[in-house]
């Protein structure tokens, strides 16, 4: 960017009058600048790789998806199934948004800076939080929104365009909760550590060592064991809430066998809501203790 | 206004350790120094002042305010340039300053043009737009310097801004420090466990040992009443100290050295006088600033 040359003059030092924003506003700042950082944006083109590796490969998929379904002119792959489908990709993208968002700061050193500051401490863990989750939403949802309109224009009359939202809709509510479950975990267990490394080897192997202990509880000869392996592990436990509130979305014939929650549903919500509920309190625990070192 | 006010300020750590204990101090604003061995308290009187930390017992004031009542007030008017590395190095300090300066509460055009403000006035230039990682430890400080200042403080705290730095970078901060507090008009409290080093910029002085309180006062206070004529010729030591006897002026030695206390200005004419009345070699006439670590020293040694 050209610069505009000429002599500096030293005017000295200015004196601020001007408005000093409010909490709200140093809030948002932090927030926006987290949904940045978990995008690489305003950082190294390194940072930037894998996130928007990532974001190609989900937009690839629907692209494909939507244009396999105009051709056959058949659902492939509902709404709700897509987050299902790209579950692996939303834990990768959270070992490495994660880490970014809170590790990086822990090792650095950067939280004096932002503790000395007028920030309630609660809000630096609330803000990096709702960052991720909004990050993972969008990386979730704007392919779903690809879909939607690749299946609106090729819909044949408004009654079918309707049909197609609330079908979309769903798929929007079924991904935030992906979104809140994978952010919550994924960063409590980042705010551990400021080795980058670390963090992201813990959030994987939270979220696929638990995914053996769910296939040993499927095969044991309890039927109810079988039905509640599920909350095991975080992906399945997401998983059983869609199959409780929106099961027709989630099934089709072929896979229909082994995803039986019995009247387990309401169960395994309640698991999704402690185990936020119980990852932000440890998280704001974790940063209240940071902050006053 | 008081800058500073604490009242048997005493603070206990969890497991029992006392980092300070019983301090009462009032300080006004210009140029502090707050001096003390590593593990004095200096750092904990900082956090007590941030309201990081909250006294276990007796009251602290920060520009007339309670730092634990009104954190959110104390802090927008307060800038803090912690002891230990705080950047991080993957972001330009252009765009880190920028970042804070909105945590802050500025708004986001005014927290630019502030931090290319600030950047400017610690010496960081072009630079400013390169990753922190590839700076040296002078650039780094200057950093956290305009940190501390982007939000124009009333008050700014500074720990151990010298660690680190060669000689030529620790004058460089110091004359930094000392523009502050004199153009900017921003008030500076800095922490030190080099005397040699603050007492040189600060106004006011506060010792502290063990978590007490040893002195505090203006540096004018401290130092006015022992400013020395030291005088040094080649030959002829006696003879001018039995002449300067005569004058009716205590006559001190040390080694070659005659020392003169320095009552006004006169005093330089009668030692001139002397000396060229004698017709002796003059090596050197020179007045020398009694530091105020002697005075600290002179103090133990009467506890003693």
């Amino acid at each position: 960017m050209p610069e505009p040359t000429g002599v500096i003059h030293d005017i000295g030092y200015q004196r601020y009058t001007g408005p000093r924003l409010g909490r709200r506003h140093v809030f948002g700042a932090l927030y926006l600048h987290g949904v940045r950082t978990a995008f690489g944006l305003g950082r190294s083109a390194k940072a930037k790789i894998f996130p928007w590796l990532v974001v190609g490969i989900v937009l690839l998929v629907a692209a494909a998806v939507t244009a396999i379904r105009s051709q056959i002119g058949e659902v492939i792959m509902t709404y709700a199934q897509f987050a299902d489908a790209m579950s692996w990709l939303v834990i990768f993208f959270v070992a490495v948004a994660a880490p970014e968002l809170v590790s990086r700061d822990l090792r650095s050193g950067v939280l004096p800076l932002y503790f000395s500051r007028p920030l309630p401490h609660a809000d630096y863990p609330l803000a990096k939080l709702l960052a991720l989750v909004t990050a993972l939403f969008l990386l979730l949802g704007a392919p779903q929104l690809l879909m939607f309109l690749g299946g609106a224009f090729t819909a044949d009359g408004m009654g079918a365009v309707w049909d197609e939202l609330l079908d979309l809709l769903p798929g929007l509510l079924y991904a935030g909760l992906w979104a809140v479950v994978f952010a919550s975990v994924g960063l409590l267990i980042a705010s551990m550590t400021g080795k980058r490394a670390f963090a992201a080897g813990g959030i994987v192997a939270v979220f696929l060592m638990t995914t053996p202990i769910v296939g040993i509880l499927s095969v044991l000869p309890s039927q109810t064991a079988n039905q509640l392996a599920g909350i095991a592990s975080p992906p399945t436990l997401v998983q059983g809430v869609g199959l409780w509130t929106m099961r027709d979305l989630l099934v089709t014939e072929d896979n229909s066998a082994d995803l039986d929650l019995g009247s387990f549903g309401p169960v395994y919500a309640l698991v999704a809501v402690a185990l936020v509920a119980g990852c932000v309190a440890l998280l704001l625990a974790r940063y209240k203790k940071v902050a006053a070192r | 206004m008081t800058l500073i006010a604490t009242e048997s300020l005493t603070k206990v750590y969890g497991g029992g350790v006392t980092a300070l204990s019983d301090l009462t101090v009032a300080v006004e604003p210009g140029i502090v120094g707050l001096v003390g061995a590593n593990g004095a308290g200096k750092s904990t009187l900082i956090k007590l002042l941030l309201g990081l930390l909250t006294p276990t017992r007796g009251r602290i004031q920060v520009l007339g305010l309670d730092p634990i009542a009104e954190t959110a007030a104390v802090r927008a008017r307060v800038g803090y340039m912690p002891e230990h590395d705080c950047l991080p190095p993957d972001l330009s300090a252009a765009e880190l300053v920028t970042h804070l300066g909105r945590i802050s509460g500025l708004p986001r055009t005014v927290a630019r043009e502030r931090a290319s403000e600030a950047l400017r006035h610690v010496g960081l230039h072009e630079e400013r737009h390169r990753p922190v990682g590839g700076y040296s430890t002078g650039m780094k400080q200057r950093v956290k310097l305009a940190q501390a200042l982007v939000h124009d403080p009333d008050l700014l705290l500074l720990d151990e801004p010298t660690n680190g730095l060669d000689p030529a970078g620790r004058d460089a901060m110091l004359a930094l420090v000392q523009r502050i507090g004199t153009e900017f008009g921003i008030s500076v409290l800095v922490c030190s466990h080099l005397l040699g080093e603050v007492e040189r910029i600060c106004d006011t002085l506060v010792a502290i040992e063990g978590g007490r309180l040893l002195r505090a006062d203006h540096i004018a206070a401290m130092t006015s009443a022992t400013d020395v004529l030291a005088v040094e010729v080649s030959e002829g030591t006696e003879t001018l100290a039995a002449r300067l006897a005569a004058l009716d002026l205590p006559v001190g030695r040390e080694g070659r050295l005659l020392l003169v206390p320095l009552a006004d200005q006169g005093t330089y004419d009668l030692i001139l006088g002397a000396v060229a009345e004698l017709d002796l070699p003059l090596h050197r006439l020179d007045q020398r600033r009694h530091r105020v670590a002697e005075l600290f020293a002179r103090r133990e040694n009467s506890h003693a």
